[in-house]
């Protein structure tokens, strides 16, 4: 398959201390990749260096290359970028308005009026996210009013409603209950027909149901990154092997 | 076991402090019956709606009611787009953490200074170069109440989620539209709490006012009255008493500034109570 995102020896520093280091790798099209490591390895850091969620900190400094379909993201327009590479984080974060509103948020900010046209794009994205039946009706009322399950699926609606090529996803089911996370592990497999997902997890099971790449991070540094079968049963690092069977982290 | 000298120490201690707080207590309630006893009772539809003549000898405040009002607008018309401007920049736009520490701090030691210097101010900026009129009023006013818009509005947009802002950025929306849609919205009740309190200030300001609106009792159009020189209530109820020794009418407007704080207390400490229930 070919890939969407190539990152190219890239290091990333929060002011003195080193994030990430030397990360070589390809991402490709159409699939979900996993990204694994023990807590304050990188992960977050690595996902949020994809649609330069990192530029909102201040300290930041980034060498090395990414690619997004063979352009480099660092020499492009930062809002064009996070059209295309969308994100969905760990704690859902609707804003405090309409369902409506925040599924047409996006759609708005890059030029989209036409009522019939948002209706259009709200009606689907809802759909492709399997909440439509649970919201048809109360489209107007305050999204905050949603369960938990449902605000991360309308989160995920709300970056699926400004069409992008990726979603980045930072352990979005950790805040959530088991027949939630199904839900959503269930929507990303569907997903990745249309779309690349990259989402990282501490559910070992989760990336091995899901993912059909994984990538092992530890301390900063990409350690493996192969198919999740290879990855599960038969890693090429002691380090990997460890963590997969459980036995750190 | 306690000994009984010291049982008998506490016992004072506990009975000076009731007493005291009885006084407190005693003494606002006097002071806030005694002025509505006396002011109420003057309160007249006439008195409210005619202007004074001194042909028919007759006091009306209806100008005096009026200049508050358009002071009050001007005021809140010019001091609201720069405190709340002044208070987005603070806090989404400034890099330097130790500039904005330092204007927070003279925001905060600005809102400490005696009126009467913002008074003596004001007079030599504004009301020498325009004249003493309302609008010169108003400009004095807005430097002493951008501190307080400036401080509440930043307050509430601390208090916006930080995950409202990701949110909209992941989205690729720029700085501008985040601020408007999603930082904005969030701070009304820290704007509406800010204007309370300045419009509690205005209404209570007579120092400053004194200084640079003058004293007319004319009534006057908005922008005619902003040209000129006015009274507001408070204002009036310093010359009333003080150079013409009318103490009925001086009353009667020392009632209604009476009623019209109480209420401004009262709303302001529901917007509050309102606000922090949201942020629960
Ligand atoms: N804003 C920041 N400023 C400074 N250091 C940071 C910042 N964010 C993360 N770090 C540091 O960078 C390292 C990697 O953090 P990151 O959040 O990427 O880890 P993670 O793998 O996502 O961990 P977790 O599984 O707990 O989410 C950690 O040592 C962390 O302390
Ligand atoms: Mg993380």
């Amino acid at each position: 398959m070919k890939p969407i995102i190539t990152a190219k020896d890239l290091c990333l520093w929060y002011g003195q201390s080193q994030a990430l280091k030397n990360i070589d790798i390809d991402i490709p099209e159409c699939s979900i990749t996993a990204l694994i490591g023990p807590s304050g390895c990188g992960k977050s850091t690595f996902l949020k260096t994809l649609n330069r969620m990192n530029d909102l900190i201040p300290g930041v400094k980034i060498t090395g290359t990414v690619k997004y379909n063979g352009t480099d993201i660092f020499a492009q327009d930062v809002n064009l970028l996070r059209k295309e590479v969308g994100m969905v984080f760990q704690k859902p974060n609707p804003f405090p308005m309409s369902i409506y509103d925040n599924v047409a948020y996006g759609p708005r900010t890059h030029g989209i009026r036409s009522k019939a046209r948002l209706d259009e794009i709200v009606e689907q994205s809802l759909k492709d996210t399997a909440i439509w039946d649970e919201v048809k009706d109360r489209l107007k009322k305050n999204a905050l009013g949603l369960s938990g399950g449902q605000q991360q699926r309308l989160c995920i609606a709300r970056a699926l409603a400004v069409q992008p090529q990726v979603l980045l996803m930072d352990e979005p089911t950790s805040a959530l209950d088991p027949i939630s996370t199904l839900k959503i592990e269930e929507l990303a497999s569907k997903l990745k027909e249309k779309y690349t997902i990259v989402i990282v997890t501490h559910n070992m099971q989760q990336a091995l149901r899901i993912s059909d790449r994984t990538a092992f991070f530890l301390l900063g540094e990409l350690v493996e990154y192969g198919d999740t079968d290879q990855i599960f049963s038969n890693p090429a690092d002691q380090r990997t092997n460890d963590y997969v069977t459980g036995r750190f982290g | 076991m306690i000994s009984n000298r010291r049982k008998l120490f506490l016992w004072t201690v506990r009975g000076l402090m009731s007493l005291a707080t009885s006084l407190t207590g005693l003494l606002t309630l006097f002071l806030v019956g005694y002025v509505l006893i006396r002011g109420i009772p003057n309160v007249s539809w006439e008195l409210l709606s005619t202007s004074p003549s001194y042909l028919s000898d007759r006091i009306g405040i209806l100008p005096d009611i009026l200049n508050t009002i358009y002071i009050i607008i001007a005021t809140l018309v010019i001091v609201l787009p720069l405190g709340v401007g002044a208070a987005v920049y603070l806090t989404e736009y400034a890099s330097n953490k130790r500039i904005v520490g330092i204007i927070e701090y003279a925001a905060e030691a600005l809102s400490g200074i005696p009126s009467i210097i913002y008074g003596l101010v004001g007079m030599l900026i504004f009301s020498n170069n325009m004249g003493t009129c309302l609008m010169a009023g108003a400009l004095t006013l807005v430097i002493m109440n951008l501190p307080v818009i400036m401080r509440n509005t930043q307050e509430s947009l601390k208090t916006v989620p930080q995950a409202y802002r990701e949110g909209a950025f992941g989205l690729g929306a720029g700085k501008w539209r985040v601020i408007r849609t999603v930082v904005l919205p969030g701070c009304v009740d820290g704007v509406v709490t800010g204007c309370i309190l300045s419009v509690g200030r205005i209404l209570g300001e007579s120092a400053a006012l004194l200084f640079t609106a003058g004293f007319a009792h004319v009534a006057n159009g908005f922008i005619e009255g902003l040209s000129s020189a006015g009274a507001t209530l408070t204002v009036a109820l310093y010359v009333y008493a003080k150079e013409q020794g009318e103490f009925e009418v001086a009353f009667a407007i020392a009632a209604i500034l009476m009623i019209l704080s109480l209420l401004i207390n009262l709303s302001a400490t529901m917007v509050t109570k309102k606000f922090q229930r949201r942020n629960q």
